[in-house]
């Protein structure tokens, strides 16, 4: 594309930006357990925009994928004692191999894919957290890997696994092959004419999303070390994406990225203390953003002509 | 040129439930040629361009192209095998730019590297190319979406009733354009119900009623064919 030249820098200016971001601020911000959150929450929202903002195929279930890196990555540490960043990448494959077994799943449309999705989630929450799967799972009493419990090496990792998400996503933005995607995101019928693959294109999307959630889910068992099922699977994780990176604007690869970071912070500022103000507040959000920026916070940027990547 | 013709359709059924569109379509057209394809409204003849197109799947028959059979190929490789088309209604990428609607044809349906700005100015939108597909007047967008199926450079090209819509200047020019595409080598169906404008680029058509063929030959002729003006006059 004319651009390219142009948007890979911008791509390369904002991995920049993250990388500085959250090197530096635990130096002036003692929580690092905020950051991390806040960094899954980025790379979730990111994650998820990879699928929903590009192929228009919105995954109700996307913290299944989470939940299943996070249990694999930590059945893995359990019973191989593999390096803990194999294990994580284990946690990847594993969601990817779900991912696959529901690729079928993108040839329902609209809402018929994101409740079937939502389902597939609840299924394997349903399987994971089974009292007969406990010498496997740990079932309903949760898991335990704090032999690897190790928090600042865990939020390198998480960065890393932004990183990643997000130059995915500027790959999206900016190749042939994210030419394609745009194509089949306004016609689908008219991109196959066009001579693109939109059955490969999708499933590529759908399994790239997937292994990046399991990824972030790999490392956020790693840096909890013991933790629940519900943890991992509960649907506000997926809620909690979605609103996150249509807040900041989908399909653009800084729109759920300034959508998590400004909403998480928000979030951990008073949710925690006062959920109940933050319950309003957030719902007043929501009816604001449907109402007023149906594009998400970078909207307002294009809308002052400002470039957007 | 070979004598083996580049399309050929033989004995092609579609179905959508229990109502037959296509009955027994057979027919061929070869490199070079315009073949019209005209029936009053409902007869089939955006069904046929579907099924050619891969957009729809016929029930049974067989589709060749150069002696291959396409029935059950998807779309996108239809397209890159050299058969392509434009919509009755066009249907071009609204949110990008005309250049761009072109470029994703030349990137994912040509085989050899293509001019986007030859296509551009063939199709009359050099000038408006920067300009959102979708900000375009509905015959530009037809143009475009032309121009789209041109850039996949294809041997084949299906016509869906251009020419509605279009003013004599108008429907000159894209007469001369489909004439000097033939005059390349490509074939071309072309459905249309301005007979006048048919007339201007062939003299072979194919008269679908109700999904069947009812005549094959020239358009003069058609007229006198009683199975012919039966159709078109409800009959
Ligand atoms: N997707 C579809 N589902 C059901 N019936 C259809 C569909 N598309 C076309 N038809 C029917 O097939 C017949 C032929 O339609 P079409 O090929 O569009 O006609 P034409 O282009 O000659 O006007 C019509 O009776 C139409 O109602
Ligand atoms: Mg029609």
């Amino acid at each position: 594309m004319r651009n390219a030249t142009g948007g890979t820098r911008y791509a390369v200016a904002v991995l920049a930006t993250l990388a500085v971001a959250f090197v530096a601020l635990p130096q002036v911000y003692g929580n690092q357990s905020v950051l991390f959150t806040m960094m899954t929450y980025m790379a979730l929202a990111q994650g998820l925009n990879l699928v929903y903002g590009f192929t228009g195929y919105l995954p109700f279930g996307y913290v299944g994928f989470f939940g299943t890196g996070a249990y694999a990555c930590s059945i893995l540490v359990t019973f191989t004692g593999l390096p803990v960043l194999l294990c994580v990448i284990g946690g990847g494959l594993a969601a990817l191999l779900i991912g696959l077994i529901l690729g079928p799943l993108l040839r329902l449309s609209g809402a018929y894919f994101s409740i079937a999705n939502l389902a597939a989630s609840q299924i394997i929450y349903y399987v994971v957290s089974n009292e007969a799967l406990k010498p496997l799972t740990g079932g309903p009493y949760g898991i335990k890997i704090d032999q690897v419990f190790a928090p600042t090496a865990s939020y390198a990792a998480m960065l890393v696994v932004l990183l990643l998400t997000t130059a995915l996503a500027a790959y999206f933005r900016l190749s042939r092959f994210g030419l394609g995607l745009r194509a089949m995101h306004q016609n689908p019928i008219s991109a196959a004419v066009a001579g693109v693959n939109i059955v490969r294109a999708r499933l590529v999307v759908w399994l790239v999303s997937a292994t990046v959630a399991g990824l972030i889910g790999g490392v956020y068992a790693w840096n909890l070390s013991v933790f629940y099922p519900d943890a991992v699977f509960t649907l506000e994780i997926s809620v909690f994406a979605i609103v996150f990176a249509l807040f900041g604007g989908v399909g653009t690869v800084i729109g759920p990225l300034l959508g998590a970071g400004l909403l998480y912070t928000f979030y951990a500022a008073i949710g925690v203390s006062t959920p109940q103000y933050f319950q309003l507040l957030y719902g007043s959000l929501i009816v604001f953003l449907v109402l007023f920026l149906p594009n998400g916070l970078v909207s307002l940027l294009v809308r002052r002509k400002l470039h957007v990547l | 040129m070979s004598s083996e013709p580049l399309l050929r359709l033989e004995n092609i059924e579609k179905r959508f439930g229990g109502l037959i569109v296509l009955h027994e379509q057979s027919f061929s057209v070869s490199a070079g040629e315009i073949l019209g394809l005209v029936g009053p409204n409902g007869s089939g003849k955006t069904t046929t361009i579907n099924v050619i197109s891969g957009v729809l799947r016929a029930n049974s028959g067989r589709i060749l192209f150069e002696g291959k059979e396409i029935r059950n190929q998807p779309i996108f490789r239809i397209a890159r095998l050299g058969i392509n088309r434009s919509f009755q209604v066009p249907k071009c990428f609204r949110a990008m730019s005309a250049r761009e609607n072109i470029e994703v044809a030349a990137t994912f349906g040509a085989h050899a590297p293509v001019d986007v700005d030859a296509i551009l100015d063939e199709i009359g939108l050099l000038r408006h190319a920067g300009e959102p597909a979708g900000s375009l007047t509905v015959n530009q967008q037809k143009m475009l979406d032309l121009g789209r199926a041109l850039a996949t450079n294809p041997r084949l090209l299906l016509i869906d009733e251009i020419g509605a819509g279009l003013n004599p200047s108008e429907l000159g020019a894209i007469a001369a354009l489909l004439k000097s595409l033939a005059a390349r080598g490509i074939a071309l169906i072309v459905v249309e119900h301005l007979l006048e404008f048919l007339n201007r680029i062939t003299d072979r058509v194919i008269v679908l009623g109700a999904g069947r063929m009812l005549f094959e030959g020239s358009l003069a002729e058609a007229s006198r064919h009683p199975d012919v003006v039966a159709a078109f006059i409800g009959g």
